[in-house]
């Protein structure tokens, strides 16, 4: 799950990690009223929306009065905002961090992750702060320094210390800067993240290490421990599509394509995405309903493959294990009788009990085109809606 | 012969008396599995489907004999699940458990560090053995017993593969689901040397998917060391950058962990990789054809 940088700064503030004075303002007079109480000679409008790059896209503004304080946030509230995170269409800015200005003499790059190689935490350090630490590892991975975190005794002073050196922190700042590391480690453990990146981490004029940026985002599968965290969660950053999926347990992402499908089983519903690509096709979701397609998931995972506009056939891509085929094979016809489909819709089944499944499907009237196999699901549905 | 479980695998089931556990113990013993125990806290002494239910794993090995655990607890308490069966000296885990939180993975693994323990998953279908000892949750009937090892990151992307190679009359000698999570026990790497030693097993079909970059470093294992064909699939060539596919670990992050990287290296490290999953099994076949084993692979 990700949250805002607003969010973040208040749980890094939190746990004493150093941050910028800063209000979230949702509406112009709050951006002003923010900028008043800040008391400070330049302020920076910040907009407030899950995505990287804001900088380049225009979304971060220097104000040195009130009157621009006022301009600024009267431009970008309501504006869409593209950058290379959000895709062609955008995303409109709904809230503002105002932020008091700093004395900016440096920039680095400091980030926690999950390093699947040696299943440890790994905090990353640059001195190439500001700049994407991808783009770092490519040009420049000499200057990418790690310390891999034994979680039995957790980061250590040394590792900071020596990171912090590492990317050349002013030796006169170092604690300073190991401080602030030990501090955001305390949060990435201790909230879940599965990533806390502070690009940039700056010193200022006045000998301060501080986060000016903050990026935290958290691991779902722990979430049900972390009810403070999910008060963040911004249903405007998400997909309508996806937010309603979520609450029937499916798991479902929109796509770009006109080819809806549903498929058992994270690996499988991929492939299935991939194979409708290969015979020609796009696929409009990938779409797991799990192991158990009871009718009901299969009726609320047709309603959302139906509520995108896009959609002009969908792919049911089913392989029965413990679940048998003439159950699901039920539930589909069930479904799309309630939902009353008029689209061209494939079925694939294969496994247990799969010749009676496609009996049903035959018998059931309806208008339902049943495969033979994966292949030639994906290029009659590919050819229907062509 | 077969790679980590096989007929004389003594298993105990953790959370036997939950649903999931209850209904796949069914699945198991009529498959065969020698199911020795159960357990779940607080209702030892206690028996179901004929078999003893114990308080704690240690009682339940000490009792029984068993070698082997799987597990089917909530996430919430699945790390202790596993590290109580590490505790008790299992030679193999099995945990079927999905949505475990990471962290608690990070903290199993340096608890299993030094230990003799092996854990497959979690989030995975399990392992099984045709015609010896299943493991989990996979449809036991669709597995032909034979020669090709199937190593896979999918639950149902295995089924596909298993049910194409049973089809055309190819047998496997032992499937493994490594799981879907980004931090897990056995890896690709792990397996494959299993299977490279395993002489019955005569070539490999190995499965992944994006995220991470186990199969790069999977595929320069099999360049350098493996004896034995290796043909593979990679789930995901269409999946969005930055999004998580259903499973913790199938997400492209920062521009890596792209289908295209993996199946880019396998194909250099000499893996056939499938252009659909509807052909893995005919990609095995040729390769299998182009090696002279098609008729040694082939189960009457």
């Amino acid at each position: 799950m990700n949250i805002h940088e607003y969010q973040a700064k208040e749980i890094l503030r939190n746990y004493g990690v150093s941050v910028p004075n800063g209000r979230v303002a949702f509406t112009v007079e709050e951006a002003v009223e923010a900028a008043k109480e800040l008391g400070s000679p330049v302020c920076v409008v910040k907009a407030q929306i899950h995505a990287g790059g804001r900088g380049k896209a225009g979304g971060v503004k220097v104000a040195k009065s009130l009157d621009e304080v006022r301009t600024y946030a009267s431009e970008l509230l309501g504006k869409v905002l593209v950058t290379h995170q959000t895709g062609p269409e955008g995303k409109e800015v709904k809230r503002l961090l105002i932020e008091e200005g700093c004395d900016i003499k440096k920039e680095y790059y400091i980030g926690f992750v999950v390093d699947r190689a040696t299943s440890r935490v790994v905090l990353m350090g640059s001195e190439e702060g500001g700049t994407e630490i991808e783009e770092v590892a490519a040009k420049t991975p000499e200057k990418i320094f790690k310390e891999y975190i034994d979680p039995a005794v957790g980061l250590q002073a040394f590792q900071a210390r020596r990171l912090a050196f590492n990317i050349n922190i002013p030796k006169e700042l170092v604690n300073q800067a190991a401080k602030f590391m030990m501090g955001l480690y305390q949060v990435f453990v201790e909230k879940d993240c599965s990533i806390a990146e502070i690009n940039p981490l700056v010193v200022t004029g006045a000998g301060k290490v501080m986060a000016l940026d903050a990026k935290l985002n958290f691991d779902s599968n722990a979430l049900y421990r972390h009810k403070d965290i999910l008060e963040y969660r911004d249903l405007d950053e998400e997909d309508p599509k996806e937010v309603e999926a979520s609450k029937y347990d499916l798991n479902y992402i929109a796509l770009d394509g006109n080819i809806g499908c549903m498929v058992n089983g994270a690996g499988l519903a991929m492939a299935t995405m991939d194979i409708i690509k290969y015979y020609g096709g796009e696929p409009a979701n990938f779409l797991d309903v799990g192991g158990g397609a009871t009718t009901e998931k299969v009726t609320e995972a047709f309603k959302i493959i139906l509520s995108d506009p896009k959609v002009k056939g969908i792919f049911v891509n089913i392989f029965g294990g413990i679940m048998k085929c003439d159950v699901i094979a039920n539930g589909i016809v069930e479904a799309t009788k309630q939902v009353g489909l008029n689209l061209p819709l494939v079925v694939r089944l294969e496994g247990t009990n799969v010749e009676l499944g496609k009996k049903i499907l035959q018998e059931s009237g309806l208008n339902i085109i049943a495969a033979e196999s994966m292949a030639d699901g994906a290029q009659k549905i590919v050819e229907l809606v062509r | 012969m077969s790679v980590f479980i096989n007929k004389d695998t003594k298993v105990i089931v953790q959370g036997i008396t939950g649903s999931q556990g209850l209904f796949h113990t069914k699945q198991m013993i009529e498959y065969g599995t020698k199911i020795v125990g159960g357990v779940t806290p607080g209702k030892g002494g206690t028996e179901v489907e004929g078999v003893p239910v114990f308080n704690t794993v240690s009682e339940a090995v000490e009792k029984t004999g068993a070698n082997a655990s799987v597990i089917y607890v909530p996430p919430a308490f699945a790390a202790d699940a596993i590290m109580e069966a590490v505790d008790a000296q299992l030679d193999l885990v099995v945990c079927i458990t999905e949505g475990i939180p990471v962290l608690d993975m990070v903290k199993v693994k340096r608890y299993m560090e030094g230990k003799k323990t092996r854990l497959i998953g979690p989030n995975c279908p399990g392992v099984i053995t045709p015609e010896e000892c299943k493991i989990g949750i996979m449809p036991g009937y669709i597995h032909k017993k034979g020669h090709v090892g199937i190593v896979s990151r999918s639950g149902t992307l295995t089924y596909e593969a298993v049910h194409q190679l049973t089809q055309a009359g190819i047998g496997q000698s032992t499937a493994v689901g490594i799981g879907g999570d980004p931090v897990n026990g056995t890896n690709f790497i792990d397996v494959l040397k299993a299977f490279n030693e395993d002489e019955e097993t005569y070539a490999v079909i190995m499965i992944g998917e994006i995220g991470g970059t186990a199969e790069e470093e999977a595929a320069e294992w099999v360049k350098a060391n493996m004896k034995k064909p290796v043909v593979g699939f990679i789930g995901g060539q269409t999946a969005p950058p930055g999004k998580r596919m259903g499973h913790a670990g199938a997400i492209i992050s920062g521009g890596k962990g792209t289908a295209a990287e993996k199946i880019k290296k396998m194909n250099e490290c000499g893996i056939k990789v499938a252009e659909t999953p509807a052909v893995i099994g005919e990609t095995l076949i040729s390769v299998l054809k182009e090696r002279g084993l098609y008729e040694k692979c082939k189960t009457h």
